[in-house]
Protein backbone atom coordinates (compact mmCIF):
# COMPACT_ATOMS: atom_id res chain seq x y z
CA UNK A 1 0.00 0.00 0.00
CA UNK A 2 1.19 3.55 -0.87
CA UNK A 3 2.36 5.27 2.15
CA UNK A 4 -0.33 8.14 2.64
CA UNK A 5 0.66 11.91 2.22
CA UNK A 6 -1.62 13.39 4.99
CA UNK A 7 -3.10 10.63 8.18
CA UNK A 8 -5.38 12.16 10.18
CA UNK A 9 -6.62 9.80 13.05
CA UNK A 10 -9.00 10.26 15.78
CA UNK A 11 -8.90 14.15 16.55
CA UNK A 12 -11.91 15.91 17.96
CA UNK A 13 -11.71 19.62 18.90
CA UNK A 14 -13.97 21.33 21.44
CA UNK A 15 -14.75 25.04 21.95
CA UNK A 16 -15.53 24.94 25.71
CA UNK A 17 -18.96 22.68 25.40
CA UNK A 18 -19.12 22.76 22.09
CA UNK A 19 -17.85 19.82 20.32
CA UNK A 20 -16.73 21.04 16.83
CA UNK A 21 -15.06 17.50 15.35
CA UNK A 22 -15.46 14.06 16.99
CA UNK A 23 -13.49 11.52 16.45
CA UNK A 24 -12.22 12.73 12.44
CA UNK A 25 -10.31 10.38 10.60
CA UNK A 26 -9.48 10.66 7.47
CA UNK A 27 -6.46 9.04 4.88
CA UNK A 28 -5.31 11.06 2.12
CA UNK A 29 -3.08 9.82 -0.73
CA UNK A 30 -0.10 11.59 -2.30
CA UNK A 31 -1.23 13.18 -5.54
CA UNK A 32 -5.00 12.81 -4.79
CA UNK A 33 -8.16 15.16 -5.62
CA UNK A 34 -9.94 15.09 -2.09
CA UNK A 35 -13.38 17.04 -1.56
CA UNK A 36 -14.13 18.20 1.68
CA UNK A 37 -18.12 18.87 2.20
CA UNK A 38 -20.79 19.91 4.73
CA UNK A 39 -23.35 21.86 5.35
CA UNK A 40 -22.09 25.49 7.47
CA UNK A 41 -20.45 25.23 11.11
CA UNK A 42 -20.36 21.32 9.98
CA UNK A 43 -16.01 21.47 11.26
CA UNK A 44 -14.54 21.85 7.57
CA UNK A 45 -13.15 24.95 8.12
CA UNK A 46 -11.69 23.47 11.97
CA UNK A 47 -10.25 20.35 10.24
CA UNK A 48 -8.33 22.48 7.90
CA UNK A 49 -7.61 24.71 10.78
CA UNK A 50 -6.33 21.69 13.11
CA UNK A 51 -4.47 20.31 9.88
CA UNK A 52 -2.58 23.73 8.71
CA UNK A 53 -1.78 23.99 12.40
CA UNK A 54 -4.22 27.69 13.15
CA UNK A 55 -5.72 25.26 15.85
CA UNK A 56 -4.64 22.42 18.11
CA UNK A 57 -6.41 19.62 17.95
CA UNK A 58 -7.62 18.27 21.24
CA UNK A 59 -6.70 14.77 20.73
CA UNK A 60 -5.46 12.12 17.98
CA UNK A 61 -2.48 12.58 15.75
CA UNK A 62 -2.08 13.92 12.21
CA UNK A 63 0.80 12.54 10.56
CA UNK A 64 2.39 14.61 7.40
CA UNK A 65 4.52 12.26 5.08
CA UNK A 66 4.55 9.73 7.87
CA UNK A 67 5.36 12.26 10.58
CA UNK A 68 3.64 13.42 13.48
CA UNK A 69 2.69 17.23 12.72
CA UNK A 70 -0.31 17.94 15.63
CA UNK A 71 1.98 20.17 18.15
CA UNK A 72 4.11 21.89 15.29
CA UNK A 73 2.87 25.57 14.98
CA UNK A 74 1.49 26.42 11.87
CA UNK A 75 4.47 28.04 10.07
CA UNK A 76 6.51 25.35 10.81
CA UNK A 77 3.74 23.23 8.93
CA UNK A 78 3.84 25.57 5.83
CA UNK A 79 7.59 24.84 5.66
CA UNK A 80 6.96 20.83 5.36
CA UNK A 81 4.95 21.28 2.31
CA UNK A 82 1.57 22.14 3.88
CA UNK A 83 -0.28 25.25 2.43
CA UNK A 84 -4.08 26.72 3.00
CA UNK A 85 -5.91 29.67 1.08
CA UNK A 86 -8.57 31.31 3.37
CA UNK A 87 -12.31 31.07 3.16
CA UNK A 88 -12.33 34.78 4.58
CA UNK A 89 -9.29 36.35 2.28
CA UNK A 90 -6.89 37.54 4.34
CA UNK A 91 -4.33 39.15 2.24
CA UNK A 92 -1.58 41.60 3.58
CA UNK A 93 -3.47 44.44 3.09
CA UNK A 94 -0.23 47.04 3.66
CA UNK A 95 1.19 45.29 0.58
CA UNK A 96 1.58 45.17 -2.87
CA UNK A 97 -0.14 41.94 -4.57
CA UNK A 98 3.38 40.71 -5.90
CA UNK A 99 4.71 41.51 -2.27
CA UNK A 100 2.09 39.15 -0.83
CA UNK A 101 3.86 36.51 -2.38
CA UNK A 102 7.08 37.46 -1.45
CA UNK A 103 6.32 36.54 2.10
CA UNK A 104 6.10 32.70 1.38
CA UNK A 105 8.51 32.93 -1.09
CA UNK A 106 11.17 34.17 1.88
CA UNK A 107 9.98 32.59 4.52
CA UNK A 108 8.87 29.05 2.90
CA UNK A 109 11.10 28.55 -0.35
CA UNK A 110 14.08 31.29 0.67
CA UNK A 111 14.40 32.55 -2.47
CA UNK A 112 16.36 35.69 -3.05
CA UNK A 113 14.12 38.59 -3.86
CA UNK A 114 14.85 38.94 -7.77
CA UNK A 115 14.06 35.53 -8.41
CA UNK A 116 11.42 35.51 -6.13
CA UNK A 117 9.65 38.40 -7.98
CA UNK A 118 10.31 36.62 -11.35
CA UNK A 119 8.69 32.86 -10.20
CA UNK A 120 5.69 35.46 -8.62
CA UNK A 121 5.09 36.83 -11.91
CA UNK A 122 5.01 33.74 -13.18
CA UNK A 123 1.46 32.15 -10.52
CA UNK A 124 0.17 35.85 -11.20
CA UNK A 125 0.33 35.02 -15.04
CA UNK A 126 -0.71 31.69 -14.37
CA UNK A 127 -4.01 33.00 -12.35
CA UNK A 128 -4.48 35.87 -13.89
CA UNK A 129 -3.31 38.85 -11.37
CA UNK A 130 -0.65 39.80 -13.43
CA UNK A 131 -1.66 43.54 -14.24
CA UNK A 132 -2.42 43.96 -11.14
CA UNK A 133 0.88 43.18 -9.77
CA UNK A 134 1.79 46.21 -8.13
CA UNK A 135 -1.71 46.90 -7.13
CA UNK A 136 -2.01 47.69 -3.30
CA UNK A 137 -3.90 44.52 -1.93
CA UNK A 138 -6.57 46.71 -0.96
CA UNK A 139 -7.81 47.82 -3.55
CA UNK A 140 -8.92 44.57 -4.98
CA UNK A 141 -12.00 43.43 -5.91
CA UNK A 142 -13.39 40.20 -3.82
CA UNK A 143 -12.59 37.63 -6.78
CA UNK A 144 -9.53 39.20 -7.46
CA UNK A 145 -8.81 38.20 -3.28
CA UNK A 146 -9.80 35.05 -4.07
CA UNK A 147 -6.81 34.49 -6.74
CA UNK A 148 -4.38 36.48 -4.50
CA UNK A 149 -5.25 33.70 -1.60
CA UNK A 150 -4.53 31.24 -3.73
CA UNK A 151 -1.49 32.47 -6.15
CA UNK A 152 -0.04 33.08 -2.31
CA UNK A 153 -0.39 29.41 -0.80
CA UNK A 154 0.89 28.11 -4.51
CA UNK A 155 4.04 30.49 -3.68
CA UNK A 156 5.02 28.38 -0.60
CA UNK A 157 5.34 25.19 -3.25
CA UNK A 158 3.40 22.98 -1.32
CA UNK A 159 3.01 19.59 -1.73
CA UNK A 160 -0.19 19.53 0.02
CA UNK A 161 -2.65 22.52 -1.14
CA UNK A 162 -5.74 23.12 0.99
CA UNK A 163 -8.26 25.21 -0.78
CA UNK A 164 -10.87 26.69 1.27
CA UNK A 165 -13.56 28.04 -0.81
CA UNK A 166 -11.72 29.33 -3.16
CA UNK A 167 -14.27 29.97 -5.41
CA UNK A 168 -16.99 31.53 -3.33
CA UNK A 169 -18.55 34.08 -5.18
CA UNK A 170 -16.87 33.73 -8.36
CA UNK A 171 -18.79 33.29 -12.13
CA UNK A 172 -18.90 30.02 -13.86
CA UNK A 173 -16.24 30.98 -15.92
CA UNK A 174 -13.97 32.30 -12.89
CA UNK A 175 -14.75 28.97 -11.49
CA UNK A 176 -13.94 27.54 -14.86
CA UNK A 177 -10.28 29.37 -14.36
CA UNK A 178 -9.53 28.50 -10.85
CA UNK A 179 -10.62 24.48 -11.68
CA UNK A 180 -8.33 24.86 -14.18
CA UNK A 181 -5.38 26.12 -12.16
CA UNK A 182 -6.14 23.35 -9.46
CA UNK A 183 -6.20 20.41 -11.92
CA UNK A 184 -3.00 21.69 -13.50
CA UNK A 185 -1.57 21.86 -10.09
CA UNK A 186 -2.31 18.43 -9.35
CA UNK A 187 -0.97 16.70 -12.52
CA UNK A 188 2.29 17.98 -11.09
CA UNK A 189 2.32 15.99 -8.13
CA UNK A 190 0.31 18.49 -5.60
CA UNK A 191 -2.35 16.74 -3.27
CA UNK A 192 -5.67 18.93 -3.26
CA UNK A 193 -8.00 19.25 -0.35
CA UNK A 194 -10.55 21.35 -1.61
CA UNK A 195 -13.90 22.29 0.57
CA UNK A 196 -16.47 23.90 -1.66
CA UNK A 197 -19.85 24.94 -1.07
CA UNK A 198 -20.41 24.86 -5.39
CA UNK A 199 -21.43 21.08 -5.24
CA UNK A 200 -20.84 20.87 -9.02
CA UNK A 201 -17.17 22.09 -8.87
CA UNK A 202 -16.47 19.81 -5.91
CA UNK A 203 -17.73 17.09 -7.86
CA UNK A 204 -15.95 17.53 -10.93
CA UNK A 205 -13.49 17.85 -9.19
CA UNK A 206 -12.76 15.21 -6.80
CA UNK A 207 -11.62 12.23 -6.97
CA UNK A 208 -13.07 11.15 -3.26
CA UNK A 209 -15.72 12.79 -1.13
CA UNK A 210 -16.27 13.10 2.82
CA UNK A 211 -19.03 14.92 4.17
CA UNK A 212 -19.02 16.56 7.46
CA UNK A 213 -21.92 17.22 9.51
CA UNK A 214 -22.07 18.37 13.22
CA UNK A 215 -18.26 17.52 13.73
CA UNK A 216 -18.08 14.04 12.07
CA UNK A 217 -18.03 11.73 9.21
CA UNK A 218 -21.41 11.07 7.90
CA UNK A 219 -20.32 9.71 4.46
CA UNK A 220 -17.20 8.96 2.39
CA UNK A 221 -17.18 7.54 -1.17
CA UNK A 222 -16.54 8.83 -4.67
CA UNK A 223 -18.58 11.93 -6.06
CA UNK A 224 -21.25 10.31 -7.54
CA UNK A 225 -22.27 7.89 -4.49
CA UNK A 226 -22.29 10.69 -1.83
CA UNK A 227 -24.71 12.90 -3.87
CA UNK A 228 -27.38 10.19 -3.56
CA UNK A 229 -26.37 9.12 -0.20
CA UNK A 230 -29.74 9.72 1.97
CA UNK A 231 -27.60 11.15 5.09
CA UNK A 232 -25.95 13.70 2.75
CA UNK A 233 -28.87 14.99 1.44
CA UNK A 234 -30.60 15.25 4.69
CA UNK A 235 -27.62 16.87 6.46
CA UNK A 236 -28.12 19.16 3.36
CA UNK A 237 -32.02 19.51 3.43
CA UNK A 238 -32.93 19.20 6.71
CA UNK A 239 -35.68 16.21 5.01
CA UNK B 1 25.53 54.40 1.30
CA UNK B 2 23.52 57.57 1.11
CA UNK B 3 21.93 57.11 4.35
CA UNK B 4 25.33 56.18 5.92
CA UNK B 5 26.99 59.66 4.69
CA UNK B 6 24.21 61.60 5.74
CA UNK B 7 24.04 59.90 9.40
CA UNK B 8 27.94 60.14 9.63
CA UNK B 9 27.48 64.35 8.42
CA UNK B 10 24.57 64.61 11.18
CA UNK B 11 27.31 63.47 13.24
CA UNK B 12 29.73 65.06 12.84
CA UNK B 13 27.55 68.39 12.73
CA UNK B 14 26.29 67.44 16.35
CA UNK B 15 30.09 67.20 17.55
CA UNK B 16 31.25 70.83 15.88
CA UNK B 17 28.09 72.08 17.79
CA UNK B 18 28.88 70.75 20.74
CA UNK B 19 32.43 71.95 21.00
CA UNK B 20 31.35 75.31 19.34
CA UNK B 21 29.97 78.49 21.61
CA UNK B 22 26.38 77.85 21.53
CA UNK B 23 24.36 78.47 24.44
CA UNK B 24 24.30 75.87 27.12
CA UNK B 25 20.20 75.65 27.37
CA UNK B 26 20.81 74.90 23.08
CA UNK B 27 22.38 71.36 24.86
CA UNK B 28 20.11 70.74 27.65
CA UNK B 29 16.86 71.05 25.36
CA UNK B 30 18.46 68.83 22.39
CA UNK B 31 19.40 66.09 24.57
CA UNK B 32 15.55 65.80 25.37
CA UNK B 33 14.45 66.17 21.77
CA UNK B 34 17.49 63.62 20.77
CA UNK B 35 16.28 61.01 23.34
CA UNK B 36 12.50 61.23 21.86
CA UNK B 37 13.88 60.78 18.90
CA UNK B 38 15.70 57.38 20.03
CA UNK B 39 12.22 56.34 21.82
CA UNK B 40 10.01 57.03 19.34
CA UNK B 41 12.16 55.08 16.42
CA UNK B 42 12.30 52.51 19.00
CA UNK B 43 8.99 52.16 19.73
CA UNK B 44 7.90 51.76 16.05
CA UNK B 45 9.78 48.69 15.37
CA UNK B 46 7.10 46.66 17.62
CA UNK B 47 4.32 49.51 17.36
CA UNK B 48 4.78 50.42 13.95
CA UNK B 49 5.97 47.69 11.77
CA UNK B 50 4.21 44.52 14.19
CA UNK B 51 1.29 46.48 15.27
CA UNK B 52 1.82 46.03 18.88
CA UNK B 53 0.83 49.06 20.78
CA UNK B 54 3.53 49.09 23.92
CA UNK B 55 2.67 51.52 26.73
CA UNK B 56 5.67 50.61 28.54
CA UNK B 57 8.41 52.31 27.25
CA UNK B 58 8.50 54.03 30.77
CA UNK B 59 9.55 50.76 32.19
CA UNK B 60 12.11 50.19 29.63
CA UNK B 61 13.59 53.46 29.59
CA UNK B 62 13.76 53.12 33.12
CA UNK B 63 15.09 49.61 33.45
CA UNK B 64 17.99 51.44 31.37
CA UNK B 65 18.51 54.54 33.34
CA UNK B 66 18.50 52.41 36.90
CA UNK B 67 20.99 50.03 35.63
CA UNK B 68 23.36 52.96 34.44
CA UNK B 69 22.86 53.93 38.35
CA UNK B 70 23.58 50.74 39.74
CA UNK B 71 26.93 50.26 37.44
CA UNK B 72 27.69 53.46 38.22
CA UNK B 73 27.44 53.40 42.10
CA UNK B 74 28.93 49.52 42.67
CA UNK B 75 31.87 50.18 40.34
CA UNK B 76 31.84 53.45 38.82
CA UNK B 77 31.83 52.13 35.12
CA UNK B 78 32.48 54.57 32.59
CA UNK B 79 28.89 55.82 30.64
CA UNK B 80 29.35 53.93 27.55
CA UNK B 81 29.73 51.33 29.79
CA UNK B 82 26.17 52.34 31.23
CA UNK B 83 24.46 52.28 28.09
CA UNK B 84 26.14 49.19 26.61
CA UNK B 85 24.31 47.53 30.14
CA UNK B 86 21.51 49.68 29.92
CA UNK B 87 20.54 48.06 26.63
CA UNK B 88 21.54 45.16 27.34
CA UNK B 89 18.99 44.73 30.46
CA UNK B 90 16.23 46.51 28.36
CA UNK B 91 16.54 44.19 25.78
CA UNK B 92 16.28 40.97 28.72
CA UNK B 93 13.04 43.07 30.20
CA UNK B 94 11.79 43.22 26.54
CA UNK B 95 12.12 39.48 26.31
CA UNK B 96 10.78 38.65 29.15
CA UNK B 97 7.91 41.26 28.36
CA UNK B 98 7.54 39.47 25.10
CA UNK B 99 7.48 35.99 26.07
CA UNK B 100 4.75 36.68 29.09
CA UNK B 101 2.40 39.42 26.61
CA UNK B 102 3.12 38.40 22.98
CA UNK B 103 0.16 36.33 23.08
CA UNK B 104 -1.95 38.63 23.85
CA UNK B 105 -3.47 40.58 20.94
CA UNK B 106 -4.54 44.25 20.58
CA UNK B 107 -5.86 45.93 24.09
CA UNK B 108 -5.15 43.39 25.82
CA UNK B 109 -1.18 43.48 25.09
CA UNK B 110 -1.63 47.63 25.57
CA UNK B 111 -2.93 47.19 28.64
CA UNK B 112 -0.34 44.29 29.95
CA UNK B 113 2.51 46.32 28.73
CA UNK B 114 0.80 49.30 31.00
CA UNK B 115 1.28 46.82 34.23
CA UNK B 116 5.22 46.24 33.28
CA UNK B 117 5.64 50.08 33.70
CA UNK B 118 3.87 50.19 37.40
CA UNK B 119 5.99 46.64 38.51
CA UNK B 120 9.14 48.34 37.80
CA UNK B 121 8.33 51.60 39.79
CA UNK B 122 6.84 49.82 42.15
CA UNK B 123 10.55 47.60 42.52
CA UNK B 124 12.94 50.50 42.74
CA UNK B 125 10.74 52.24 45.08
CA UNK B 126 11.47 49.53 47.54
CA UNK B 127 15.24 49.06 46.48
CA UNK B 128 17.41 50.45 49.01
CA UNK B 129 20.18 50.40 47.17
CA UNK B 130 19.13 52.93 44.60
CA UNK B 131 17.70 55.69 46.98
CA UNK B 132 13.71 54.10 46.88
CA UNK B 133 11.21 56.39 47.00
CA UNK B 134 13.41 59.50 47.64
CA UNK B 135 15.90 58.88 45.05
CA UNK B 136 19.58 59.23 44.72
CA UNK B 137 21.93 62.18 44.14
CA UNK B 138 24.72 61.12 41.79
CA UNK B 139 28.40 63.27 41.31
CA UNK B 140 29.05 63.12 37.89
CA UNK B 141 32.80 62.48 36.79
CA UNK B 142 34.73 64.87 35.18
CA UNK B 143 34.12 65.75 31.15
CA UNK B 144 35.97 64.33 28.87
CA UNK B 145 37.55 66.52 26.69
CA UNK B 146 36.85 68.00 23.96
CA UNK B 147 33.82 68.95 25.40
CA UNK B 148 33.49 71.49 27.81
CA UNK B 149 30.81 70.84 29.68
CA UNK B 150 28.72 67.50 30.60
CA UNK B 151 25.40 68.39 28.88
CA UNK B 152 27.43 69.05 25.56
CA UNK B 153 28.90 65.43 25.99
CA UNK B 154 25.60 64.07 26.57
CA UNK B 155 24.46 65.87 23.67
CA UNK B 156 26.53 64.25 21.23
CA UNK B 157 26.05 60.98 23.22
CA UNK B 158 22.19 61.26 22.59
CA UNK B 159 22.65 62.35 18.84
CA UNK B 160 24.76 58.89 18.26
CA UNK B 161 22.55 56.65 19.75
CA UNK B 162 19.35 58.35 17.79
CA UNK B 163 21.97 57.84 14.56
CA UNK B 164 22.16 54.32 16.01
CA UNK B 165 18.32 53.55 16.79
CA UNK B 166 17.49 54.77 12.94
CA UNK B 167 19.90 52.87 11.36
CA UNK B 168 18.83 49.58 13.17
CA UNK B 169 15.31 50.32 12.39
CA UNK B 170 16.06 50.99 8.99
CA UNK B 171 18.21 48.00 8.62
CA UNK B 172 14.78 45.88 10.40
CA UNK B 173 12.16 47.97 7.90
CA UNK B 174 14.19 46.85 4.77
CA UNK B 175 14.97 43.65 5.60
CA UNK B 176 13.03 39.98 5.68
CA UNK B 177 12.78 40.52 9.06
CA UNK B 178 10.48 44.18 8.37
CA UNK B 179 8.61 42.34 5.48
CA UNK B 180 7.73 39.32 8.32
CA UNK B 181 6.70 41.73 10.80
CA UNK B 182 4.63 43.69 8.37
CA UNK B 183 2.57 40.42 7.46
CA UNK B 184 1.84 40.07 10.78
CA UNK B 185 0.65 42.79 11.62
CA UNK B 186 -1.81 42.79 8.38
CA UNK B 187 -2.90 39.31 9.69
CA UNK B 188 -0.93 36.44 11.76
CA UNK B 189 -2.90 33.85 10.40
CA UNK B 190 -2.24 34.52 7.18
CA UNK B 191 1.82 35.24 8.22
CA UNK B 192 2.11 31.69 9.93
CA UNK B 193 0.12 30.08 7.14
CA UNK B 194 2.54 31.14 4.71
CA UNK B 195 5.71 30.41 7.11
CA UNK B 196 6.46 33.41 9.41
CA UNK B 197 7.34 32.53 12.54
CA UNK B 198 5.24 34.73 14.47
CA UNK B 199 6.32 34.44 17.95
CA UNK B 200 9.60 34.64 17.19
CA UNK B 201 9.69 37.46 15.17
CA UNK B 202 7.34 39.68 17.97
CA UNK B 203 10.08 38.75 20.23
CA UNK B 204 13.03 39.76 18.10
CA UNK B 205 10.71 43.52 17.98
CA UNK B 206 10.73 43.19 21.34
CA UNK B 207 13.76 42.77 22.41
CA UNK B 208 15.58 45.19 19.89
CA UNK B 209 12.99 47.65 20.65
CA UNK B 210 13.57 47.00 24.25
CA UNK B 211 17.64 47.44 24.26
CA UNK B 212 17.16 50.71 22.41
CA UNK B 213 14.81 52.53 24.91
CA UNK B 214 17.20 50.96 27.46
CA UNK B 215 20.11 52.48 25.82
CA UNK B 216 18.13 55.82 25.44
CA UNK B 217 17.35 55.49 29.64
CA UNK B 218 21.13 54.94 30.08
CA UNK B 219 22.19 58.73 30.00
CA UNK B 220 19.55 60.16 31.75
CA UNK B 221 20.70 60.16 35.16
CA UNK B 222 24.12 61.52 34.43
CA UNK B 223 22.08 64.43 32.52
CA UNK B 224 20.15 65.34 36.17
CA UNK B 225 22.79 64.14 38.47
CA UNK B 226 19.72 63.10 40.28
CA UNK B 227 17.29 59.77 39.53
CA UNK B 228 13.92 58.83 41.19
CA UNK B 229 11.25 56.59 40.63
CA UNK B 230 8.22 58.87 39.81
CA UNK B 231 9.60 60.99 37.26
CA UNK B 232 12.15 58.21 35.87
CA UNK B 233 9.09 55.65 35.31
CA UNK B 234 6.36 58.62 33.82
CA UNK B 235 4.13 57.77 31.40
CA UNK B 236 5.33 61.02 29.81
CA UNK B 237 8.17 58.93 27.67
CA UNK B 238 5.01 56.83 26.63
CA UNK B 239 3.22 59.81 25.02
CA UNK B 240 6.77 60.88 23.30
CA UNK B 241 7.63 57.89 21.77
CA UNK B 242 3.75 57.06 21.02
CA UNK B 243 2.96 60.47 20.25
CA UNK B 244 6.34 60.82 17.64
CA UNK B 245 5.52 57.73 15.33
CA UNK B 246 1.88 58.56 15.37
CA UNK B 247 2.26 62.41 14.61
CA UNK B 248 5.81 61.51 12.28
CA UNK B 249 3.80 58.08 10.52
CA UNK B 250 4.40 54.52 11.70
CA UNK B 251 4.83 53.21 8.29
CA UNK B 252 8.64 54.00 7.78
CA UNK B 253 11.17 54.90 9.59
CA UNK B 254 11.51 58.19 8.45
CA UNK B 255 7.91 58.74 10.19
CA UNK B 256 9.37 58.83 14.03
CA UNK B 257 12.12 60.76 13.28
CA UNK B 258 9.95 63.70 11.90
CA UNK B 259 7.48 63.08 14.88
CA UNK B 260 9.64 63.59 17.56
CA UNK B 261 11.50 66.17 16.38
CA UNK B 262 8.25 68.06 15.55
CA UNK B 263 6.83 67.31 19.33
CA UNK B 264 9.78 67.18 21.38
CA UNK B 265 10.74 70.79 19.73
CA UNK B 266 7.85 72.10 20.21
CA UNK B 267 7.24 70.64 24.07
CA UNK B 268 10.74 72.36 24.78
CA UNK B 269 9.70 75.45 23.14
CA UNK B 270 6.31 75.53 24.95
CA UNK B 271 7.56 74.84 28.53
CA UNK B 272 10.01 77.70 28.32
CA UNK B 273 7.90 80.66 26.59
CA UNK B 274 4.29 79.23 28.21
CA UNK B 275 4.54 76.80 30.65
CA UNK B 276 4.46 72.98 31.32
CA UNK B 277 1.08 72.65 31.87
CA UNK B 278 0.01 74.14 28.70
CA UNK B 279 2.61 71.89 26.89
CA UNK B 280 0.76 68.96 27.89
CA UNK B 281 -2.24 69.89 26.47
CA UNK B 282 -0.53 70.60 23.00
CA UNK B 283 0.85 67.44 23.01
CA UNK B 284 -2.86 65.96 23.40
CA UNK B 285 -4.24 68.47 21.01
CA UNK B 286 -1.76 67.56 18.16
CA UNK B 287 -2.20 64.22 19.06
CA UNK B 288 -6.01 63.97 18.63
CA UNK B 289 -5.74 66.34 15.12
CA UNK B 290 -3.38 63.80 13.64
CA UNK B 291 -5.15 60.41 14.67
CA UNK B 292 -8.49 61.78 13.34
CA UNK B 293 -7.47 64.23 10.34
CA UNK B 294 -3.75 62.42 9.06
CA UNK B 295 -3.58 58.67 10.59
CA UNK B 296 -0.91 58.12 8.43
CA UNK B 297 0.99 60.81 10.14
CA UNK B 298 3.25 63.79 8.68
CA UNK B 299 4.43 60.68 5.97
CA UNK B 300 1.15 60.57 4.78
CA UNK B 301 0.37 64.28 4.39
CA UNK B 302 3.54 64.15 2.44
CA UNK B 303 2.98 61.55 0.16
CA UNK B 304 -0.44 63.06 -0.74
CA UNK B 305 0.96 66.15 -0.72
CA UNK B 306 3.72 64.82 -3.78
CA UNK B 307 0.92 62.46 -5.75
CA UNK B 308 -1.20 65.98 -5.98
CA UNK B 309 1.76 67.94 -6.96
CA UNK B 310 2.73 65.60 -9.22
CA UNK B 311 -0.20 65.03 -11.38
Amino acid sequence: MVQSILEVKGISKHFGGFTALADVSIDIAPGERFGLIGPNGSGKTTLINCISGALRNDGGSIRFEGEEISRLPAYRRTRKGIARSFQIPRPFHSMSVIDNLLVPYEYVVHLKQSEAERQAMDILRRIGLAERARAPSNQLSQVELRKLELARAMAARPRLLISDEAMAGLSGSEVDEVLKILFDLNAQGITIIMIEHIMQAVMRFSQRVICLDAGRIICEGVPEAIVKNPDVQKAYLGA
Amino acid sequence: MKFWIAAALLFLAAFGVAISGVNEYFFFAAYVVLTAVTLATAWNILGGYAGYVNFGPPAFFGTGAYTAVVLFKWLGAPLAAQIAAGAAMGGLLGFGVGLLTLRLRGIFFAIATVAVVFIMETLMINWRYVGGATGLQLLRPPVIAPFETYARMLFVVAAFMALASVAVARYVQGSWIGRGLRALRDSEEAAEANGVPTLKLKLFACVVSGALMGAAGAPMPMYLSFIEPASTFNLSYTISALGGSIIGGMSHWLGPILGALLLGTLQQIITVTISGEVNVLIVGVLLVLFVVLAPEGILGLLKRWFKASSK
